[in-house]
């Protein structure tokens, strides 16, 4: 990138507190690179205080420092969840973390897709990658759900569908702290009414979401994110399914319940006890 | 120590025999290639690996160890050749290594063994398969090359075998396939894939391999020094310029234009990164790279300064 996009102070200064290993360059063993850390995060940042403005809840049970992974829940057609969860890890952490998601694969063969998402920290969802950065002592950002989590329609919003195991595996076997989140709005800023699997198999990419004014750009709704204390399974990761399953089950759970005090929240209910 | 070693005769080989003669070894080199500027000392027969001569060599000098550079990379030589050097060649070094009781056997092989693919993994291990095979069949005969140098490790149980992975070398010699791809003063790249590159200086690459000679680890190993960088950021940093292209564009323009005609496979070199986990081969040696990123870029860019025409 030759030509220089605008980076917000603020955004400046916490890069440099990142504790994150950059050579000289600003480049990080995995190629995550300050200078598009730099645009990509000043944007975020407007979208998270501006746009959206995000209110997120219980950042002080996500530890400091240190491998850790923080597991959530789906929301909205498009990648908007992430991004904010990214934004407020980066904006609202002392010192700043940079949460590191794990792209779908179908990502890493489209032009610049890639290579933003790569450089960004981004890393293609491959089980050695998530290892390496966990005993690199990184912040993962999980979703369990998938794409099937993406594709969820605006009805479906606040429900959870079905979860795969390898995380808890993985955080079994790197020793890591689960930090389980609640992302909601999701579904209000970009409402699905239909997923476009033909023409998103055209373009190389699992759907298109369609909304009701056709393209998923996001409307400004509220967004929330909810983190919750961390959950730590000991173990070794190679466990019998039967014992994953139960820990899967209750990491699903602790979201499902943040999701519903979040509802209740929004639809102005007292809290429950 | 008398060294043999067989593909003496190109820039890092060079290199390798001023390196071991300092640390006062005797140095023998095998090449079909004529040795330009050949370092005082070194016992020089120019004959192909493959033929009855070089057995008698072997016969004759009775090496304690062979490092084993005679392979060809699929990037820069296309040939029927290629897949016979390869393959005919290695199997020549360690059948004469295990007749005329060599001690020790360095295979030295290449990080591209592992591929390059949408799907591979960053670091890759030393246990990990040799993936990019399947979009890139042309690199078989370096595969297997590399696997029959692994088959040694129990095949001749009388020698110890150190199979090396090194990552793409960059320096003032200017050899190298990366090296190669720089040298101009615009270079090619795909435009939207910026993969991570990763080399070592040349004055590393020699002492890896004097250090795998002094230590004689037994197994295979990856060989990394610094850590990688986009390779968009090497073509700023070597002083050239950055051509993105667009992948279908650039695929036609293979052969034309002054581009080299490689097989399409080749460019998944240029759109996905390979790169190693070299710490095994640290901790089995205590091996330390002295240069960093910056300096073997520097080094190049010192030796290659941007071409004006």
């Amino acid at each position: 990138m030759r030509f220089k996009l605008p980076v917000d102070r603020e955004v400046r200064e916490r890069l440099d507190r990142l504790e994150i290993p950059f050579n000289e360059y600003g480049v990080d063993p995995y190629g995550i690179s300050k200078q598009y850390l730099g645009p990509s995060l000043t944007a975020l940042k407007f979208f998270f205080r501006h746009y959206f403005s995000v209110e997120s809840h219980g950042i002080e049970n996500v530890p400091a420092h240190g491998r850790v992974m923080l597991v959530g829940n789906h929301s909205g057609g498009v990648a908007i969840d992430g991004a904010m969860v990214h934004a407020s890890q980066f904006l609202e952490m002392n010192p700043p973390r940079l949460a590191q998601g794990m792209a779908e694969k179908f990502l890493n063969k489209i032009p610049f897709a890639s290579q933003v998402a790569n450089r960004c920290g981004h890393l293609t969802g491959l089980p050695e990658h998530a290892e390496r950065l966990l005993a690199d002592e990184r912040m993962l950002m999980v979703f369990p759900e998938g794409a099937r989590g993406t594709a969820k329609l605006y009805k479906e919003r606040y429900s959870l569908v079905h979860f795969g195991t390898g995380f808890v595996r993985l955080a079994m076997k790197m020793k890591t702290p689960i930090v389980p989140f609640a992302f909601l709005g999701g579904g209000e800023a970009v409402p699905t009414i239909s997923n476009a699997l033909s023409l998103g198999k055209l373009l190389g990419v699992p759907y298109i979401p369609v909304t009701p004014w056709l393209f998923a750009v996001p409307i400004p709704a509220k967004l929330e994110v909810y983190y919750s204390k961390p959950m730590i399974f000991e173990g070794t990761g190679s466990e019998e399914d039967e014992v994953v399953s139960g820990h899967v089950e209750q990491v699903k759970q602790r979201i499902a319940g943040l999701i519903e005090v979040g509802r209740r929240r929004r639809r102005g209910e007292p809290e429950a006890a | 120590m008398k060294v043999l070693v067989p593909g003496l005769s190109g820039r890092l080989g060079k290199m390798l025999a001023e390196r071991l003669l300092e640390l006062g070894h005797d140095v023998i080199g095998i090449d079909r290639r004529p040795f330009r500027e050949k370092p005082d000392g070194v016992e020089m027969h120019e004959i192909d690996i493959r033929k009855r001569g070089a057995e008698d060599v072997f016969r004759r000098v009775r090496p304690e160890a062979v490092i084993h550079m005679a392979t060809v990379t699929h990037l820069i030589m296309q040939s029927e050749d290629r897949y016979r050097i390869n393959l005919g060649g290695t199997r020549a070094v360690f059948e004469h290594s295990s007749t005329y009781g060599t001690e020790h056997v360095i295979f030295v092989g290449r990080h591209t063994y592992y591929g390059a693919a949408a799907d591979s993994p960053l670091f890759h291990n030393e246990d990990e398969p040799p993936m990019g095979l399947s979009s890139f069949p042309e690199l078989a005969d370096l595969v297997a090359a590399d696997l029959y140098a692994g088959s040694a490790l129990w095949r001749y149980p009388s020698f110890a075998t150190t199979v090396m992975r090194l990552v793409y070398t960059l320096g003032p010699t200017g050899h190298g396939t990366l090296a190669t791809f720089l040298r101009g003063k615009r270079v090619p790249t795909l435009l939207g894939f910026d993969p991570l590159f990763q080399f070592m200086h040349e004055q590393d690459v020699v002492s890896s391999l004097c250090t795998a000679l002094d230590k004689r680890p037994r197994g295979v190993f990856n060989v990394a020094g610094p850590q990688p960088v986009p390779l968009s950021m090497v073509i700023r940093e070597t002083g050239r310029t950055n051509i993105p292209i667009p992948e279908v564009v650039f695929a036609m323009m293979l052969g034309r234009f002054g581009l080299p005609k490689l097989p399409h496979g080749a460019l998944e070199h240029i759109k996905y990164p390979v790169t190693v986990d070299g710490s095994a081969f640290k901790k089995a040696t205590g091996f330390q790279h002295q240069y960093d990123e910056k300096g073997a870029m520097e080094a190049y860019r010192e030796a290659f300064p941007r071409p004006h025409h």
